[in-house]
C-alpha cells in the first residue's frame, strides 16, 4: 500500500538449537510466502533479506538470541504477528 | 559375469547398483566467451533444474531427509546467493567458475561460525557440484541417496563420504580400488556391511545393474541369473538365522574349547560385543587414550579408562595392548622423528623402550584399575622381535603388578623363536595383519601392494605354526588377534596350527562360531596341513576349502 511505513519489531528465538537448518528453513518459506520484503538482523548487525536461507543461516542465531524483524508490504503488522509467532515458538521440541 | 575383488566378512548381498560419481574439478578460472547475461541464463536454468530434483528426492525420501533437501533446494535458488553470482558473472566469469567461488565463499562462511552451522557446509558443497555437475552435462558427484535400498559402487570411500553415507540403506558396498585395510574395508567390518573391495571390473557397472554381492567369496556377480539370485537369497537366510542362533561358547565340534574374543578400541562397543557372544577382549587396543593429546595421559585418567572397560567383563578375561605407536598411528612424545620406513622403526615395544616412564605409567595403571575391578588382566607388548624384548617386558610388567605377560608375535623373527619366547612369556597372540606385511614384504596401507597382504599365504601359516607347536610344548596360550581369525574357514585352520583362542571384531562371530562347531580338532588339523602344503595363499584357500568340503561330507 502507498506510503505505509516499514514496522519493525524485536523477538527472542525459541528455538532449542537456534535458527539452524530444519527451522532455518521454514523461518524463510514462510517470509518468501508472505509477499512481502522481510529482513532479519541480529542486535547490533547487519540486516538480512529473511527469504535468503544462506543469509539467515549467515546469521549464526542461537537459542535465546534477540533479533529484529523488519517488514515492509502490505499487512506488514499481520505478516510481522505470524513470523514473530513462528521465531517465538521451538521448532526443535 | 564374475567380477573378482577382496571380499569384506562373510555376508551376501543382492541388490540394485548406484554408482558414487567422483567430485568434479575445480571450474577454470578462464574468461567466459558468452556475456554475462547469456551464462546468467544458463545459470538459472541449472539451479532451477538442481532444486527441482532436490525437491522431487526430498519428496520421495520423506522425514528428516525431506527437509535436508528441502533446504538444499532453498539454497539452489537462494536470492542472496543470486545476488553474488550476478556480480561475478559480471566480471566476465563463467556461470561455473561463479557457482564454485560463490558457494565456496558461502561455505567458509558457515564453518567459521562452527557448531550447527558449519554441519550445513557439507550441504553446500553438495549442491555447488550438483549445479556445476548440471551446467557441464554430467552426472552429480557425491553420496547418492536414491530413497531405497542400493548396492553402492565407488572408487573409494573417503571418512566424509561414510559419514553421509545412510547405511541403513546401503545393501552392500564395491570398491573399483582400495585394499583389505582401506577405510572402506574398515567401515564395512565395523558396521557388518556386505563388501567387496579392489574390483576393478566393477568400474563397467551402471546405476540400476542388478548385481550378487558376495563378500564370503570374494565376488561380484553382475547380471546374475534367477538361480544366481536364488543362491544368494537362501545364503541371505542362512546367515540370518546363524546370527540369531543361541550363544554358545567358541567350540569345535567334538567339544574342544576355543574362546571367542572381541577386538575392542574403547568400552563404548563392549556392551555390544558381549550380546554377540565376546568371551572377553582378545585385544584392547588403549591407543585411544594417547592419539590426538600432546602428551600422556595420567596414570589417574588411564586407569579410569582402563577400569570402564574391565567392569564390562567381569569374571573374563581382557587381553590388553600396550601402547602401539609409530607406523601408521605416530605420537609425537614418544617419536617425532622423521623415518624412512615407519614400519621397520621405532615403533610398538621399541618406542616404549625408548620412553619407559610411559610404559611403566601405563602397566601401573593397568594393574590398579585390575585391583579394582573383577576382570582378568593380560597384558602384552608390540612389536616385539627378540627374546631379549620379551624378557625385559615380561619382567618389567610383572614387576609393576601385572601377573599375566605376553608378547604380540608380529614379527617373523619373533615367531621361528616362539619356542624360546614362550619360555619368557605367559602367553603370545599372534597379530596377522602385521605378520602377514612382514612375512610378504608388503606395506598394508599402500593399495598397489594390497593383493600380498593375505594371511592364507603358507609361509605366514608355517609362522603361525611355529608360535603353535611352542605353546603346546609350554602349555602356554596362543591367541590370535588379527582378521584372519575373522575368516571362518581360515578360523579353523588357525586352530589346527595350535591357537587356543581367537579374537576378532564382534560383528565376525557369529560366523566364527558356526564354522568352528562343524569340525573336529583332527579335521582342524586335516585343513591346517592341507593349506601348509599349498605353494601360494589362493591354493592354500583352495586346499583348505576342498579338506573342508572331504571332511564334513564322511562324517
Amino acid at each position: 500500500m502507498e506510503g505505509q511505513a516499514m514496522v519493525e519489531r524485536t523477538v527472542r528465538i525459541g528455538s532449542t538449537h537456534g535458527l539452524h537448518a530444519r527451522p532455518a528453513k521454514l523461518f524463510t518459506q514462510a517470509a518468501a510466502a508472505s509477499g512481502a520484503t522481510v529482513r532479519i538482523a541480529k542486535a547490533g548487525g547487519k540486516a538480512v533479506n529473511a527469504a535468503s536461507i544462506l543469509g539467515v543461516i549467515s546469521l549464526g542465531i542461537d537459542h535465546g538470541d534477540d533479533v529484529t524483524l523488519s517488514v515492509d508490504g502490505d499487512n506488514a503488522e499481520a505478516v510481522l504477528d505470524e513470523l514473530e509467532a513462528f521465531l517465538a515458538a521451538d521448532h526443535d521440541a | 559375469m564374475e567380477l573378482r575383488g577382496i571380499g569384506i566378512g562373510q555376508g551376501v548381498a543382492v541388490g540394485t547398483v548406484v554408482r558414487m560419481e567422483e567430485p568434479l574439478r575445480e571450474p577454470a578460472s578462464t574468461l567466459s566467451a558468452l556475456s554475462p547475461d547469456q551464462e546468467g541464463a544458463r545459470l538459472d536454468e541449472a539451479l532451477a533444474a538442481v532444486a527441482a530434483e532436490l525437491n522431487s528426492r526430498g519428496a520421495a525420501a520423506g522425514g528428516d531427509a525431506k527437509d535436508v533437501l528441502e533446504a538444499q533446494a532453498m539454497m539452489a535458488e537462494d536470492p542472496t546467493l543470486r545476488d553474488d553470482l550476478s556480480a561475478r558473472l559480471a566480471e566476465g566469469k563463467t556461470a561455473e567458475r561463479a557457482t564454485h567461488e560463490a558457494f565456496a565463499a558461502f561455505r567458509d562462511m558457515l564453518r567459521e561460525l562452527g557448531g550447527y552451522m558449519a554441519e550445513r557446509a557439507a550441504d553446500l558443497d553438495d549442491v555447488s557440484q550438483r549445479v556445476v555437475a548440471q551446467l557441464q552435462g554430467l552426472p552429480a558427484p557425491g553420496v547418492p541417496n536414491p530413497g531405497h535400498p542400493f548396492v553402492l559402487v565407488a572408487r573409494d570411500l573417503a571418512p566424509a563420504d561414510t559419514a553421509l553415507l545412510d547405511l541403513g540403506q546401503v545393501l552392500g558396498l564395491i570398491t573399483t580400488e582400495g585394499g583389505p585395510t582401506s577405510h572402506t574395508a574398515i567401515l564395512a567390518r565395523e558396521k557388518s556391511i556386505v563388501a567387496v573391495v579392489g574390483v576393478a571390473g566393477a568400474a563397467d557397472l551402471v546405476d540400476g545393474d542388478e548385481v550378487v554381492v558376495d563378500a564370503a567369496g570374494s565376488v561380484v556377480i553382475s547380471a546374475p541369473t534367477d538361480a544366481d539370485k536364488r543362491a544368494a537369497e537362501e545364503r541371505i537366510t542362512a546367515r540370518a538365522a546363524r546370527a540369531a542362533a543361541p550363544l554358545a561358547p567358541g567350540a569345535l565340534a567334538d567339544g574342544t574349547r576355543v574362546p571367542l574374543l572381541a577386538n575392542l578400541g574403547n568400552a563404548d562397543g563392549a556392551a555390544q560385543a558381549v550380546q554377540l557372544g565376546a568371551e572377553g577382549v582378545g585385544l584392547f587396543r588403549t591407543e585411544f587414550l594417547f592419539l590426538g593429546s600432546g602428551s600422556a595421559p595420567t596414570v589417574q585418567r588411564q586407569q579410569r579408562e582402563y577400569a570402564r572397560m574391565l567392569r564390562e567383563f567381569p569374571g573374563k578375561k581382557v587381553v590388553v595392548r600396550a601402547l602401539d605407536a609409530g607406523a601408521d598411528k605416530p605420537l609425537a612424545f614418544l617419536n617425532d622423528a622423521e623415518e624412512e620406513n615407519p614400519a621397520l622403526g621405532l615403533r610398538g615395544l621399541r618406542s616404549l623402550r625408548a620412553s619407559e616412564d610411559i610404559l611403566r605409567e601405563q602397566l601401573t595403571a593397568l594393574a590398579r584399575a585390575e585391583a579394582e575391578t573383577d576382570a582378568e588382566v593380560w597384558v602384552m607388548a608390540p612389536m616385539v622381535s627378540t627374546v631379549e624384548e620379551t624378557r625385559y617386558f615380561v619382567t618389567l610388567a610383572h614387576e609393576l603388578g601385572l601377573r599375566t605377560a605376553g608378547v604380540m608375535v608380529e614379527v617373523p623373527a619373533l615367531a621361528l623363536l616362539a619356542d624360546k619366547a614362550l619360555q619368557a612369556a605367559d602367553f603370545a597372540s599372534i597379530g596377522t595383519n602385521d605378520l602377514t606385511q612382514y612375512t610378504l614384504a608388503a606395506d598394508r596401507m599402500l593399495g598397489s601392494v594390497a593383493s600380498f597382504q593375505d594371511p592364507w599365504h603358507p609361509a605366514v601359516l608355517r609362522l603361525v605354526q611355529e608360535v603353535g607347536t611352542a605353546g603346546q610344548q609350554h602349555g602356554k596360550p596362543v591367541g590370535i588377534c588379527g582378521e584372519a581369525a575373522a575368516d571362518p574357514l581360515l578360523a579353523v585352520v588357525l586352530v589346527g596350527l595350535g591357537a587356543t583362542t581367537l579374537s576378532m571384531s564382534p560383528s565376525a562371530l557369529a560366523d566364527v562360531r558356526e564354522s568352528l562347531s562343524r569340525f573336529t580338532l583332527p579335521q582342524a588339523r586335516d585343513l591346517a596341513a592341507a593349506a601348509l602344503a599349498a605353494d601360494g595363499a589362493a591354493s592354500a584357500r583352495a586346499a583348505a576349502a576342498e579338506a573342508a568340503a572331504a571332511s564334513t561330507t564322511t562324517e
